[in-house]
């Protein structure tokens, strides 16, 4: 049986088609990510899946469920941290699961609470006031109490939005030893490096997923290779290359630049050449494998 | 002439020290990145850079005027887009533009021209009549962008502009703000995308509300990457950052998308010690090289360092 069942839904609101004839399966235990440009239906589709939006046609099953008729056992089988979340900054850490074990009607949530906060390595500030945490532990509070009643899904809409990259990448560690569980994680995200690091991912534009795969196979719809040029005055060396037959894509990150060409073994060097023939240094280069970050770019910018 | 100088900002919440004596200068026309971790205190200087705080101790000359003495003449030079982007939901684009105009005081003629460049810049011409609500992150942050610069200000204070952006949204609104500093604006920016660091012509990163680094991008990969950085290509990149975070050879380790960094003394002897170490732990390596350091492997060098001095 599939996690996450979705056939042939769409989502109206107004004259805006929020959701447009969308399919999808996702499997039990699988780290899924949606990604997409802003407004193409990510958190209008994680809210249908948690029975917060109804489709206005199609169906939608989530473990088994229907999600309309049987929304009761969804619910109790699902944790929803939106982009929204919120705790209570005048509550403790232990306080916010508290309440969010008595909101899911779990009154036996002792061990519960102490596994997690284990979990998340929260215990040691366990009395601290939710207003005094980092954006970080914020977060994993956030993440915690989305798990006090033991879901087997759980679907998190931009979880890392607004966090730093260090405490980040401590979230995605518990986010790890989570999917040892068992559990199913479906997330949407901007950062293209999380996406990378689940099962599959879901490109979606204009509500409808046009990419869908592990992101290796993903990564295969970029045509071509990728040169990383690491140079002075990268604007100037853009602009250079972007008018160059050979080049038939340019992407900027930050100090350096993707080139995308056919045959780098062949084109290189006449790159290079053309960077120092306009007076721009060059201090590293290599051949890089392509990122869904490149793909994403890619598909998007045209 | 230096648009902001600050001497020795400081920001107390009762017993709780937000912002402890920075100092730091930025040029006029410079884009100016303000880096640190949640809750570093960034949003608390820049409230009190902006005159919406006063601070408790220290001060700092905004466009020449003092914060704490000449807050309304502050205010009027700078433009200031929070984190919470400050646009009305409930109400049209078009009225959130009106709105700003009126604040700003902006004659009926300056507002119908500067009107023209917000729809330009946010690409929404044709949804004039759209309730702000309805508009999604991307497009958002660029009305709300359009609205903080409206009056056109010589300094601008952007918090967190692109959070939660997606990668081509982020790249425009990265151009929109070369293009304000190409005309000599100066920009005050935050950020945890880090490549987007890259683009500032200066940094300071703060922890706990004191600066920890300052310096270009370049400045600050030179003072601070000592050691070689190997990225290394292979299977379940986080057990693999747990086996050699352990590892006394191991500077300093982290994921970067599906990648790891470790930091060695050695290059050769580096590479050999992890294909060892991953090899035992039945881990598939796809490839080891060393790499040009980015910001982000100076931030999270730096950032660790301090949380093992507490």
């Amino acid at each position: 049986m599939n996690a996450l069942s979705i056939s042939n839904v769409s989502k109206r609101f107004g004259t805006i088609t929020a959701i447009d004839n969308l399919s999808l399966e996702v499997n039990k235990g699988e780290m899924f990510a949606l990604v997409g440009p802003d407004g193409v239906g990510k958190t209008t589709l994680i809210r249908m899946l948690c029975g917060i939006v109804k489709p206005d046609s199609g169906s939608i099953s989530v473990l088994g469920f229907d999600v309309t008729k049987q929304s009761d056992e969804v619910k109790k089988r699902i944790g929803y941290l939106s982009q929204k979340f919120s705790l209570y900054g005048d509550l403790t850490i232990d306080e916010n699961i508290e309440f969010f074990a008595e909101i899911h009607g779990v009154w036996d949530y002792k061990a519960r609470r102490d596994e997690l906060l284990e979990f998340t390595r929260l215990t040691p500030f366990r009395t601290r006031l939710a207003e005094k945490l980092s954006g970080g532990m914020k977060q994993k509070l956030a993440l915690a109490c989305t798990l006090i009643h033991t879901p087997e899904i759980i679907f998190l809409d931009e979880p890392t939005t607004g966090v730093d990259p260090v405490s980040r990448r401590d979230f995605w560690k518990v986010l790890s030893s989570l999917l040892r569980t068992g559990i199913t994680i479906v997330m949407t995200t901007p950062y293209l490096d999380e996406a990378e690091r689940c099962h599959r991912v879901a490109l979606m534009n204009e509500g409808k997923i046009v990419i869908l795969g592990t992101p290796a196979e993903v990564k295969k719809e970029m045509k071509g290779e990728i040169i990383e040029i690491v140079c002075s005055n990268i604007r100037a060396a853009f602009a250079v290359l972007k008018k160059h037959e050979l080049v038939r894509e340019i992407q900027a990150f930050g100090d350096r630049l993707h080139v995308v060409v056919e045959e780098s073994a062949r084109d290189a060097k006449m790159l290079l050449h053309l960077l120092h023939s306009n007076s721009i240094t060059v201090s590293d280069w290599r051949v890089v494998k392509p990122t869904l970050e490149n793909v994403f770019i890619s598909l998007m910018a045209k | 002439m230096n648009a902001i100088e600050v001497e020795n900002l400081t920001k107390r919440f009762g017993t709780f020290t937000a912002v402890d004596h920075i100092n730091f200068e930025v040029k006029e026309g410079e884009i100016f990145g303000f880096l640190g971790a949640n809750g570093a205190g960034k949003s608390t200087a820049i409230r009190m850079l902006c005159a919406l705080l006063t601070s408790t101790e220290g001060t700092a000359r905004v466009g020449g005027y003092d914060i704490n003495k000449q807050p309304l003449k502050v205010r009027e030079r700078i433009g200031y887009m929070s984190q919470k982007f400050s646009l009305y939901e409930d109400i049209t684009v078009e009225e959130n533009i009106d709105f700003f105009g009126k604040v700003y005081g902006l004659t009926d003629s300056e507002l119908a021209e500067r009107k023209q460049w917000v729809l330009d810049i946010a690409n929404l011409h044709g949804r004039e009549k759209s309730i702000t609500r309805t508009l999604s992150g991307g497009w958002k942050q660029r009305l709300a962008l359009g609205c903080a610069v409206l009056h056109r200000p010589r300094i601008v204070f952007l918090d967190e502009p692109t959070s939660g952006v997606d990668p081509v949204m982020r790249r425009r609104f990265w151009e929109l703000i070369n293009e304000m500093s190409a005309e000599g604006v100066t920009v005050i920016v935050t950020t945890h995308f880090l490549e987007e660091a890259e683009y500032c012509n200066d940094i300071i990163l703060i922890n706990a509300g004191k600066i920890i680094a300052t310096g270009s991008p370049k400045e600050l990969k030179d003072n601070y990457i000592r050691h070689p950085i190997l990225e290394v290509q292979c299977s379940n990149v986080i057990q693999a950052m747990e086996e050699v975070e352990s590892q006394p050879w191991a500077i300093e380790t982290s994921v970067f998308g599906t990648y790891l960094h470790v930091s060695v003394p050695n290059e050769e002897e580096g590479k050999i010690k992890i294909r060892e170490m991953l090899s035992a732990s039945r881990i598939d390596i796809y490839n080891i090289e060393r790499i040009t350091p980015s910001l982000e492997d100076v931030f999270i060098f730096l950032l660790e360092q301090e949380s093992k001095r507490n």
